[in-house]
C-alpha cells in the first residue's frame, strides 16, 4: 500500500516534469540559401497551388488575402514554415506544419510572388553577439507581449495563437517581422535591429539557461502546479509515512 | 549541566512534564508541523538572500555576467537579484529553494486549514487557534506578496500595478490608502525598500509571534483527536512528547528540508532574467502571480466591468473582485467558527474531531467555497490555458465564469449526498450487531450493567 502509493506519486512527479520538459525547445533546422529560384518555374506552381484563392495576379478572391504586395519576405516565410497552403477556414488562424513543396519549389514560387508586385526581399540577419542588448530591449518591448518573456508563445484573443519562437530560426523571424503574418503587426525595423531581434531569440533557444527543468518557461502557472503536485505532494506523503500509527498508543493524560 | 540550570530556573518538573505530554498520533495532524518546517527553511535561505539583497530603486547600469541585459539601466534592487542568480556562489539555488519552499508553505498552510476545518477542530475552546492561524494564512500571503515584488522585474511590477489598482479602487480612502501605502502615484521609488521592511522585518516579526502563540495555546489546549481506542472528550491518547513525537518531528524537519532543497536545486522557478528589468511602458504575456494571489487575480479576470457611482463617488471596477471578494472571504473564514456555534446552538467544548461526514452541511459548504477557490485560481491561468488547449481566451474566461457559478453547488449537493450515504450505510452494518455493555460486579456477586 506504502509502496503503491510512494510510486504512484513518483510516477506524477517524473510524467509531469516529462510532459513540462517536452514544451523545451527542440533543435532547429539551418537557415535555407538565398539564392533566388526562377519566376516562371514559379508562374507554374503558382496557377496550380494558389490562385484559386489569391487570385491569377495576386488580387485575391474574396474572402482570401490579397498577396501582390506582400512580397517575397512574406510568401517565404509563409511556406517555409508550411502556414501555406491554408488549411481551414478563412478565419482560421494558418498553422505551421510542415512545407508543402520542397527548397526548389519554395524559391520558385517566392520569386514569382515577389514579382507580382512591391513588397519587402528577403531579409539577411545576422547573428551578432554586440547586437544581444539591443535584442533584448526591443524583444521586450515588441515581442514579449504576445510571444512571452521567454518566446514560449501566448494567447492573444479571437482563438489565434503568438507561436512560441522555440525553433524559429534568425531568418524567420526577420521575415515574420517584416511581414506581419495573421494578426501579427508588421514590424518594419532597419536590418540592425532585425538581427538584434533574431540574435536575441536565437540566444533564447540556445544559451544555457540556469536553474534546473524550465518547466515550460510560461511564468508561475507549471511552479504553483508543481509546487502543488510535486512539493505538496511529497510532504503530505511523507507526513503519511512518519504519521500513521505505527505502534499502539503510549499513554493517555486528562484533556 | 542541567542541574546548573535547574538550580537557577527550577525548570526540571516543568520539562519533566512537559516531555511526557501526550499527542494524539494521526498523520493528518502533522501538516500543521510541515508548514513549520517549510518556515525553517524561509527564514535561513531569507537570511542569506538579505545578505545580497540591495532594496534601492536607484539605477544603475549592470555590468554582471548575464550578457542580454549588460550595461542596461536597471533599479539595484533588480541588479543584486541578477548577481545573486548569477554571481554570487549558491545565490541561485538559494533563491530557488526560498521560492520553492514559499510556494510549498502556503499549500501546506491551506491543507492545514482544510484539515481543520473539515474536522471541526476549530470549534469550542479552539476558536482562538482558529483566529491565529487566518492570521498566519494573512501574514504569510502578505509575506508572499512582498517576496514576489522585491526583485524589481517586469513581472514582479507588473503585479505591483495591479494592487495598486486595487488598493486605489477602495472607495473614498482609495487613493490616499494607495498613496500612503505607495508613497505617491505608482510607479515609486519608495516602493522597493517599503517591501524590504514589511518582508524581512514587520511581516516575520508578525508570523513568527502569531506562529508562537499558536503553538503555545496549543500546548494548553492540548491537540484535539479522533474517537477510537480510548479517546474520550475528557481523556487524550496518543504518543509521549519525548521521544515519540520528538523523532518523528524531526525526521519530518529533515524530509521537508530535503524536499525543498531538491526542488530547488532541480526545477526552475522565476527566472528573472528573462522577463527583464520593470519598465511600467512595458508588460509580457502570459503574466502571473505566485499561485495562492491567483484566486485574486482570477477574480479580476472573471468579473464583469462593473463600474458605478455611488454618493457621487465612482468604484472602479477592480474594487468588487479585487477588494471586496476577498474582504468577504476572509471576513467569513474568521467568523465560521463563531456562526457555526449560532446556527447549531452548540455552545459545549469538543476535543473528539468530527469526520468530514458527520457534519454533512459543514462539509458541503467548505467544499463549495474550496470549487470557487480553485476555478478562480485556475482562471489566472486563462490564457495559458487557452496557449495549451488552443481555445480561444473568450470562450475559456466564458466556461470558468459559468463553473465558477455552477460547480460549487453541484459539488456542495453531491457531498452532501455522499456524506448522508456514508452516514447510512455505517448505521447499516451496526444494526443488528449486539450492544456491548460494560459489566460490574455486584455486592452479591452477581454482575449489573453499568449505564453510561
Amino acid at each position: 500500500m506504502r509502496r503503491t502509493l510512494l510510486a504512484a506519486l513518483g510516477a506524477v512527479a517524473v510524467l509531469l516534469l516529462v510532459v513540462l520538459a517536452s514544451l523545451a525547445p527542440p533543435a532547429r533546422g539551418d537557415d535555407a540559401s538565398l539564392e533566388p529560384g526562377s519566376v516562371e518555374r514559379g508562374e507554374v506552381l503558382y496557377r496550380a497551388g494558389c490562385q484559386t484563392c489569391h487570385g491569377p495576379a495576386g488580387g485575391g478572391v474574396d474572402p482570401w488575402p490579397a498577396i501582390a504586395n506582400a512580397g517575397e519576405a512574406s510568401a517565404d516565410f509563409q511556406l517555409r514554415t508550411g502556414r501555406m497552403p491554408h488549411a481551414g477556414e478563412p478565419d482560421d488562424q494558418a498553422q505551421p506544419k510542415p512545407p508543402a513543396y520542397d527548397e526548389q519549389s519554395i524559391r520558385d514560387l517566392v520569386a514569382f510572388v515577389g514579382s507580382l508586385g512591391d513588397g519587402p526581399a528577403i531579409p539577411d540577419p545576422v547573428i551578432d553577439e554586440s547586437l544581444l542588448q539591443r535584442g533584448q530591449q526591443l524583444f521586450a518591448v515588441n515581442c514579449a507581449p504576445c510571444h512571452g518573456a521567454t518566446g514560449n508563445g501566448g494567447a492573444v484573443g479571437g482563438g489565434a495563437i503568438a507561436w512560441p519562437l522555440t525553433d524559429a530560426s534568425p531568418r524567420i523571424v526577420a521575415e515574420a517581422m517584416l511581414a506581419g503574418p495573421g494578426q501579427m503587426p508588421v514590424f518594419a525595423l532597419p536590418d540592425d535591429d532585425l538581427s538584434a531581434v533574431a540574435t536575441y531569440v536565437q540566444y533564447l533557444q540556445e544559451a544555457p539557461n540556469p536553474g534546473g527543468f524550465a518547466i515550460g518557461g510560461i511564468g508561475p502557472v507549471p511552479e504553483g502546479f508543481v509546487a502543488w503536485v510535486v512539493g505538496a505532494g511529497l510532504l503530505i506523503a511523507i507526513a503519511w509515512l512518519i504519521g500513521r500509527r505505527w505502534s499502539k498508543p503510549e499513554g493517555d493524560e486528562p484533556a | 549541566m542541567f542541574r546548573w540550570f535547574d538550580d537557577r530556573l527550577g525548570i526540571a518538573g516543568w520539562t519533566r512534564g512537559g516531555l511526557r505530554k501526550v499527542f494524539p498520533d494521526h498523520w493528518s495532524f502533522l501538516f500543521g508541523e510541515v508548514a513549520l518546517f517549510c518556515l525553517v527553511v524561509l527564514v535561513a535561505t531569507g537570511v542569506f538572500l538579505t545578505l545580497f539583497y540591495v532594496p534601492d530603486a536607484t539605477l544603475v547600469t549592470y555590468e554582471g555576467s548575464y550578457l542580454p541585459l549588460h550595461g542596461q539601466r536597471m533599479s539595484a534592487a533588480y541588479e543584486s537579484v541578477l548577481d545573486l542568480s548569477f554571481d554570487v556562489q549558491a545565490g541561485l539555488v538559494m533563491r530557488q529553494v526560498h521560492h520553492w519552499a514559499a510556494l510549498v508553505f502556503v499549500a501546506v498552510i491551506v491543507v492545514h486549514q482544510l484539515r481543520v476545518f473539515f474536522t471541526g477542530a476549530y470549534r469550542k475552546p479552539r476558536e482562538l487557534n482558529w483566529l491565529i492561524g487566518i492570521g498566519l494564512l494573512v501574514f504569510a500571503l502578505a509575506m508572499g506578496i512582498t517576496g514576489y515584488s522585491l526583485p524589481d522585474d517586469l513581472l514582479s511590477g507588473t503585479g505591483l500595478r495591479i494592487i495598486y489598482s486595487a488598493v486605489i479602487s477602495i472607495p473614498f480612502i482609495g487613493p490616499w490608502a494607495a498613496f500612503l501605502l505607495f508613497g505617491g502615484e505608482f510607479p515609486t521609488e519608495a516602493i522597493v525598500s517599503r517591501l524590504f521592511v514589511f518582508h524581512i522585518m514587520l511581516l516575520p516579526a508578525l508570523l513568527l509571534g502569531a506562529v508562537g502563540l499558536h503553538l503555545a495555546i496549543l500546548w494548553r489546549q492540548t491537540h484535539t483527536q479522533f474517537a477510537g481506542e480510548g479517546a474520550r472528550e475528557d481523556r487524550i491518547v496518543g504518543k509521549a512528547f519525548w521521544p515519540s513525537q520528538v523523532f518523528k518531528s524531526t525526521g519530518l524537519m529533515l524530509l521537508t528540508a530535503a524536499v525543498l532543497a531538491l526542488m530547488g536545486g532541480l526545477i526552475q522557478i522565476n527566472p528573472v532574467w528573462t522577463y527583464g528589468p520593470f519598465d511600467p511602458t512595458r508588460v509580457s504575456a502570459p503574466s502571473q502571480p505566485d499561485w495562492y494571489v491567483g484566486w485574486l487575480d482570477g477574480a479580476l479576470r472573471l468579473f464583469p466591468p462593473i463600474e458605478f457611482t455611488l454618493v457621487g463617488v465612482t468604484i472602479p471596477s477592480p474594487f468588487l473582485p479585487g477588494v471586496l471578494l476577498p474582504g468577504l472571504a476572509f471576513g467569513i473564514m474568521t467568523l465560521w467558527p463563531f456562526l457555526e456555534s449560532w446556527v447549531t446552538g452548540d455552545h459545549r467544548e469538543h476535543h473528539i474531531l468530527e469526520r468530514p461526514r458527520d457534519a454533512p452541511v459543514r462539509t458541503a459548504i467548505g467544499v463549495a467555497a474550496l470549487t470557487v477557490f480553485v476555478v478562480l485560481t485556475l482562471s489566472a491561468g486563462n490564457d495559458v490555458a487557452s496557449l495549451i488547449l488552443r481555445i480561444p481566451v473568450e470562450e475559456t474566461t466564458n466556461l470558468l465564469r459559468f463553473a465558477v457559478v455552477v460547480l460549487p453547488v453541484v459539488f456542495a449537493v453531491i457531498t452532501y449526498r455522499i456524506c448522508r450515504e456514508l452516514q447510512r450505510r455505517e448505521l447499516a452494518s451496526l444494526a443488528g450487531r449486539p450492544v456491548a455493555v460494560r459489566l460490574e460486579r455486584n455486592e452479591a456477586g452477581g454482575f449489573t450493567p453499568e449505564d453510561e
